[in-house]
């Protein structure tokens, strides 16, 4: 056997019945890959039903899995490697494979029957519809349950074994060890002891198999990618949304206190949460989206910092508490983890439509800070920031991820707390006005002038009781008020408020290599993966193009009007109808181009860089 | 043995309070003859007599004639949305254990649009108290008819008379497995009072009902419990004593022949079928036949008092007992270590 040979970058994806246990293979391969020092993008891909039909392309689950010797930024759209554990698998995953790809086939289930199941009339191994691609077909259950015989398990049990024979194929085709995988099938198993044995044992054999039999012309190896030095973990959006949630209240010094209600893609938050007791995190499973989101305003209030998570559903009814929560002017961090709405839509499909929801999804005028992660690590930051902005503010604050961070993970420089700058809630102590008797008293809506962030004294604190509700507030004195003049100044102050915290936000950076661009990429949320890959293969291929991304959706950094003016044209690809283009026209006058695609998926690199380079040669043209 | 306190943990007053400490320098504003004045008036001075520190009692309140209420007490207090006060409250109560909470809330607000809330903050027991002004009727929005009205009643939004059925609001509470049942009536000041003290000095969720009269549109609605005959109709609920009422005790309630709990005339019945009142009974089921014997629609008879009160261990207790137990000395290493992770890897500069 030769060398393995050197490869820059390869992408993998695990597909089989959602029982097949394919997530936790990909899971696996990925935490080997990260452990050698490639850098890493995934994205699992699973159905809503916890076990669909056996065999069926709706049961389908599939993880992929992009690793490389240099910066990635998305999972990749077409793998270079399909693992199909069943007829469906494979029908379900051929499309996306590039003719020359790699297909590694269980052919245990390939019986006339369920091959009819999904509607081939013949067998797809046999009558050359795969004579483009390299493929690998094996009886991976056979060879596995054979493996773990001396085991003594279940049928069952031992079938579900072929899952880590595969990983140990593969880990062997790519040159990695299964040390990390061994300890791990320890860990996990460590009370069925057969179970556990059995699973290293096939694992072991997968990668004997590789190593012993000809039928692989060639290993391969990824090097590690330049990092920056340090050390470093692998995270999912949802862990590192938790994460940073309770930094935030770490950082200000509140008990972190999060009412949810589980809601695909976002109950991983609510079970990482739930399980940091010793951190003293409060998690309410409440009855309803709506309680869950009350619960965390009157935590707020009481002097916690008070969080909820959801999906797009969840926000359509936590709209009236965040409508509460701006008027009462109340800390409260709204995470969103986005899904393909509407109604029920694809709870597990990720998308990025609720952009104009989070922005104007309230009854009056109801302005809330939105800001939305670019990546599963960057969801750790953005969530720091949620908590920064809402306790400074004493606003609800918009968060929004997507299904697509929420799963997938990356390689994570592991933060010092110590780097987080310290929040300073500020509640009030002490009267700072004076009654219609010129006695000293609290007045509630009086304002930092700078911030415009009302005065916040928590319950317990002596001589500044004072009651807060969500009918208009008087200035100052938060009496209940209907006069025409104070609503104004109100409706205006609120709005001000809200807009001034572009002060505290960066500026927009551009990213235009060569100098010479002149159409910009404008992106939000996760798209920044795709766009910037996109703009990498674009310059590559020797022509100019600039990227921004915008990470405050409101209020919008301060220079991005002059930005968007500096580009003959600008695109904005978003994986909805073209919300943020909308709000682009209607602030800024500028006639930016959507691009829009609602598949569930994140956006095509490869499709975006066609595109891309489409319109750079038409304009060029043009120009 | 002694209970645990629905005020254990909050602070005591230095020096005595009185009504007007409680009293808000806003302008009450519920229409002239509302039976919330009433109500608010027998609070203000039963909170005096708790004598806990003021800054350390909060209102929570929905929407609704009733929920104006935070407003005229002067402590913390917030005037919510519409059916939402009890998550709202339970936010506060669990995170903030020095703190005496309150629900105020009228039957829309807490039957209609807020049902869920109400039912599981029952469920839960957690440690705050839920006054609910039943006027059976909508009065901020002008008269509709609301989940306590009676069938047949005609308002503006049932021109035919409605055909919905009402709730019993006290059944309900027992039924949601509350550990705390009462009802008063807005204008005894007494009755209201104990049942008020007791509610807070109860931990877990204290449900009590308050017959609140609306004069403008659902006027007399409790008159048959208030007038010269009201003696007749009140079935005063009180703890170990057979339950006896009307003029020299003439009427009872006891078991018939198929053990089921109806009015009898004293005289008539043997007494060991007279139902001796016990509001700690494991057994909810005969303070639910108690409840049921409320009339509804304009009332003739209806008991009145502590219709259970159980030891039930309060879901705030339990959350802040399993943070206690599973707490690090040092929050801010354990979550260093929580977000370094166990499986990590370095990488070294190239």
């Amino acid at each position: 056997m030769a060398q393995p040979q050197p490869l820059d970058r390869v992408v993998i994806r695990f597909a089989g019945d959602s029982g097949d246990g394919m997530q936790l293979t990909g899971d696996r391969f990925t935490a080997e890959a990260a452990g050698l020092g490639n850098d890493i993008a995934t994205l699992p891909n699973f159905p809503a039903e916890i076990r669909a039909p056996q065999g069926t392309l709706p049961g389908v689950s599939s993880f992929q899995l992009h690793f490389a010797d240099f910066d990635i930024v998305t999972p990749g759209d077409r793998p270079d490697v399909l693992v199909a554990m069943n007829p469906a698998a494979l029908k379900a995953n051929l499309a996306d494979l590039p003719r020359d790809g790699v297909i590694i086939v269980d052919t245990a289930d390939f019986t006339k029957r369920n091959l009819s199941k999904i509607g081939w009339d013949s067998n797809p191994l046999e009558d050359g519809t795969l004579e483009s691609y390299k493929v690998h077909a094996l009886n991976l259950t056979h060879l596995a349950t054979e493996t773990v015989k001396p085991f003594g398990l279940t049928r069952k049990d031992a079938s579900r074994t072929k899952n880590m024979f595969a990983l140990g194929l593969l880990s062997w085709m790519y040159s990695r060890s299964l040390e990390g995988t061994i300890s791990f099938l320890q860990r996990k198993f460590a009370g069925k002891p057969d179970i556990r044995d059995a699973n290293i044992a096939a694992a072991q054999a997968g990668h004997a198999y590789g190593e012993t039999t000809e039928s692989f012309e060639f290993r391969y190896e990824v090097a590690p990618a330049p990092m920056k030095p340090g050390r470093y973990r692998q995270v999912s959006g949802n862990m590192a949304t938790a994460y940073g949630l309770m930094a935030g209240a770490h950082k200000a010094d509140m008990q972190l206190f999060l009412g949810s209600y589980p809601i695909t893609p976002a109950s991983d938050i609510l079970h990482e949460l739930s399980k940091r007791k010793d951190i003293g995190v409060v998690t309410f499973q409440a009855e309803d989206e709506i309680a869950g989101v009350a619960a965390a305003l009157g935590a707020s209030y009481g002097g916690a910092l008070g969080v909820t998570s959801t999906s797009g559903p969840g926000i359509l009814l936590k709209s009236e508490t965040i409508s509460l929560g701006v008027m009462t002017e109340i800390p409260l961090v709204i995470v969103n983890v986005q899904r393909a709405g509407p109604s029920t839509g694809m709870p597990t499909k990720t998308e990025q439509a609720d952009l104009l929801q989070a922005i104007h999804g309230r009854n009056g005028e109801a302005p809330v800070p939105v800001i939305a992660a670019k990546s599963a690590i960057d969801c750790f930051d953005t969530a720091v920031e949620a908590c920064r902005i809402a306790i400074k503010y004493r606003t609800p604050v918009i968060m929004l991820s997507d299904g697509y961070l929420a799963n997938g993970s990356e390689p994570w420089r592991i933060p010092n707390l110590d780097d987080i700058a310290p929040i300073e809630p500020g509640y009030a102590t002490e009267p700072n006005g004076t009654d219609a008797k010129d006695k000293p008293t609290f007045l509630p809506y009086d304002r930092d002038p700078e911030t415009l962030a009302r005065a916040f004294a928590i319950p317990g604190t002596p001589g500044l009781e004072h009651r807060i509700g969500g009918i208009e507030k008087a200035a100052g004195t938060g009496n209940v008020s209907y006069d025409p003049d104070n609503h104004d100044a109100m409706v205006r102050t609120r709005a001000a408020k809200i807009d001034g915290i572009v002060r505290d936000i960066p500026d927009v950076e551009v990213s235009d290599p060569s100098g010479r661009a002149r159409v910009l990429v404008l992106g939000w949320g996760s798209t920044w993966g795709p766009i910037t890959a996109a703009a990498r293969r674009v310059r590559l291929s020797g022509r100019d193009v600039a990227t921004a991304h915008l990470r405050h959706l409101n209020p919008m950094p301060a220079n991005l009007g002059e930005v968007l003016r500096r580009y003959d044209r600008v695109i904005i690809p978003e994986m909805n109808l073209g919300q943020l283009a909308s709000l682009i026209r209607s602030r800024y006058l500028v006639d930016v181009h959507s691009y829009s695609r609602v598949r569930g998926l994140p956006i095509s690199l490869s499709e975006l860089e066609q595109d891309l380079i489409a319109e750079i040669d038409q304009h060029t043209q043009e120009a | 043995m002694s209970s645990p306190s629905g005020l254990t943990g909050v602070p005591m007053a230095i020096t005595p309070l009185n009504r007007k400490d409680f009293t808000s320098d806003q302008e009450v504003r519920w229409c002239p003859g509302c039976g919330d004045y009433a109500i608010l008036s027998t609070f203000q001075s039963m909170m005096a007599d708790l004598g806990l520190r003021r800054e350390n009692t909060v209102i929570v309140s929905g929407i609704g004639c009733a929920s104006r209420f935070p407003y005229y007490v002067d402590s913390y207090g917030m005037h919510s949305i519409h059916g939402r006060a009890p998550a709202i409250a339970t936010g506060v109560a669990i995170t903030r254990p020095d703190l005496n909470v309150w629900v105020v809330t009228g039957d829309g607000d807490a039957l209609s649009i807020g049902g869920n809330h109400l039912i599981h903050t029952l469920r839960r027991n957690v440690n705050l108290t839920i006054l609910l002004f039943n006027n059976q009727i909508y009065g901020l929005t002008k008269g509709q008819y609301s989940p306590t009205s009676e069938q047949g009643k005609v308002t503006k939004s049932t021109p035919y008379g409605s055909v919905d059925s009402p709730f019993n609001p006290i059944s309900l509470a027992i039924g949601a497995e509350a550990s705390f049942v009462a009802r008063a009536i807005d204008s005894d000041r007494q009755g209201l009072t104990e049942v008020m003290t007791a509610a807070a000095a109860h931990r877990g969720t204290s449900l009590v009902e308050i017959y609140q009269n609306c004069p403008i549109f659902n006027d007399d609605a409790f008159a048959g419990l208030k007038g010269p005959d009201a003696a007749d109709a009140l079935i005063v609920l009180r703890d170990k004593e057979p339950i006896t009422f009307g003029r020299d005790g003439q009427f009872c309630v006891a078991r018939n022949d198929s053990f089921e709990i109806e009015v009898a005339n004293t005289a008539e019945v043997d007494p060991a079928r007279i139902v001796v009142h016990d509001v700690a009974r494991k057994d909810p089921s005969q303070a639910f036949a108690i409840s049921r014997l409320t009339e509804s629609g304009v009332l003739r008879q209806a008991p009145v008092g502590i219709f259970r009160q159980v030891e039930r261990p309060a879901y705030d207790d339990l959350v802040r007992d399993q943070i206690s137990l599973a707490q690090s000395k040092d929050r801010g290493a354990a979550l260093a270590a929580v977000i370094a992770g166990n499986d990590t890897w370095e990488a070294r500069a190239t």
